[in-house]
């Protein structure tokens, strides 16, 4: 069984570049696609009342506009790359490498309870360490109001192993735009002020959920509805 | 909206380090170090590809292109280049943000003459309590790309 530290390794694609090297440019190529999800979420989005949505995407602009302008607040906070920064690793009792999940929590999500009516998980689930999946999803059961929904995506098994990850860009109450971006390094400050590397985009799929999965991992959530799409993603809505 | 010409800012060269509060009635360019508060009320402050800015920024426009940890208010507008990190709440009129720019905190679009929620401490990203009133009608938001 592979260490964490190289566990945590594979998470970015693209093992023979040399990490500290230039950042290439980030891909611009955008794809687009429909989602029931969003569609259904577009309910609740189009209403107007002025709804605490976070997105724990990629920033994008897109999405922002797309709040902004229905009245909306938006957090953003991007939770895939936060979860890459490397003074997370720690030592267990055996010497094992292992992500500091305490700490990624005390640094991350920092929210007070039941603010959010809507969290965009994209597809962080399949792409984050396997250790911080659940911790962050109890984090967001406790962060989204009573009836708040949550959408969330995960790959089939026929998606394969290299199924690039993407950024997602919302361009209508039904269309997401896809953005797959390349690896790139950045160094950020900390809460504490301390100055951590972390690497963005070019994350590698770290497991497939199966829908027994989904369900146990959403278990404390009240209702969980399924929509299977025809790029071997499942689209997932949970309300709280 | 293209940045203005920096000889008709103030300057603040890569090389400065201030830490306090810093207020004034002129437009400001940064792009040295500033920790503490920046109070430039009716007048614009862009912080250059270089700046690293640790403050709460009042100003009327607020343009980033380097690093900014802290809250913007922005009475007319603020931006996010591409090459920006910030972290921290906006809340202004419009907001425009690049592709590629890292922003983790809050965006609260606010109508003219709207009263700002009060602003928590330097980089408590997003620690703003909810309850503020946002503009109930459709605010123009720019974006740039």
């Amino acid at each position: 069984m592979a260490s964490v530290a190289q566990s945590f390794m594979k998470l970015f694609r693209g093992s023979s570049g040399d990490p500290g090297g230039p950042a290439p440019a980030q891909a611009t190529k955008r794809l687009t696609r429909r989602s029931s999800g969003l569609a259904e979420l577009a309910k609740v989005l189009e209403s107007e009342e002025t709804l605490c949505v976070l997105d724990l995407g990629n920033t994008s602009p897109a999405n922002i506009r797309y709040f902004t302008e229905r009245s909306h607040k938006i957090y953003s906070e991007d939770l895939l790359v936060a979860s890459t920064d490397r003074s997370l690793l720690t030592k267990d009792e055996q010497g094992a490498a292992v992500l500091d999940g305490k700490r990624f929590l005390a640094e991350n999500l920092l929210y007070p309870g039941a603010l959010f009516d809507v969290v965009l998980c994209w597809n962080l689930a399949d792409y984050m360490d396997e250790s911080l999946v659940k911790p962050v999803v109890g984090r967001l059961w406790s962060l989204l109001k009573p009836g708040g929904m949550l959408l969330a995506f995960f790959h089939t098994r026929e998606a394969g192993p290299d199924a690039p990850c993407y950024r997602y860009h919302i361009v209508g109450t039904d269309t997401l735009e896809m953005q797959h971006i390349e690896p790139r390094r950045e160094v950020r400050k900390g809460p504490t002020g301390i100055a951590h590397t972390a690497i963005t985009g070019g994350f590698r799929l770290q497991r497939v959920f199966n829908n027994r999965h989904i369900e146990n991992l959403f278990r404390d959530f009240a209702s969980i509805k399924f929509f299977l799409a025809r790029d071997n993603v499942r689209e997932v809505l949970v309300v709280r | 909206m293209d940045t203005p010409k920096t000889v008709e800012f103030a300057h603040l060269g890569r090389s400065v380090v201030i830490k306090g509060e810093l207020s004034g009635s002129e437009d400001l360019y940064v792009d040295g170090q500033v920790e503490g508060t920046i109070e430039l009320h009716g007048n614009s402050l862009i912080i250059g590809p270089s700046g690293q800015v640790r403050a709460n920024v009042n100003a009327k426009a607020v343009i980033v292109q380097g690093k900014l940890e802290g809250n913007i208010h922005a009475s007319e507008r603020a931006e996010l280049r591409k090459s920006a990190v910030a972290v921290g709440d906006i809340i202004t009129q419009r907001v425009a943000i690049e592709d590629g720019a890292y922003f983790k905190g809050k965006v609260d679009i606010q109508k003219d003459g709207a009263k700002p929620e009060a602003r928590g401490p330097v980089a408590s990203a997003s620690g703003a309590a909810a309850g503020a009133s946002a503009a109930a009608a459709k605010t123009p938001v720019t974006e740039t790309k």
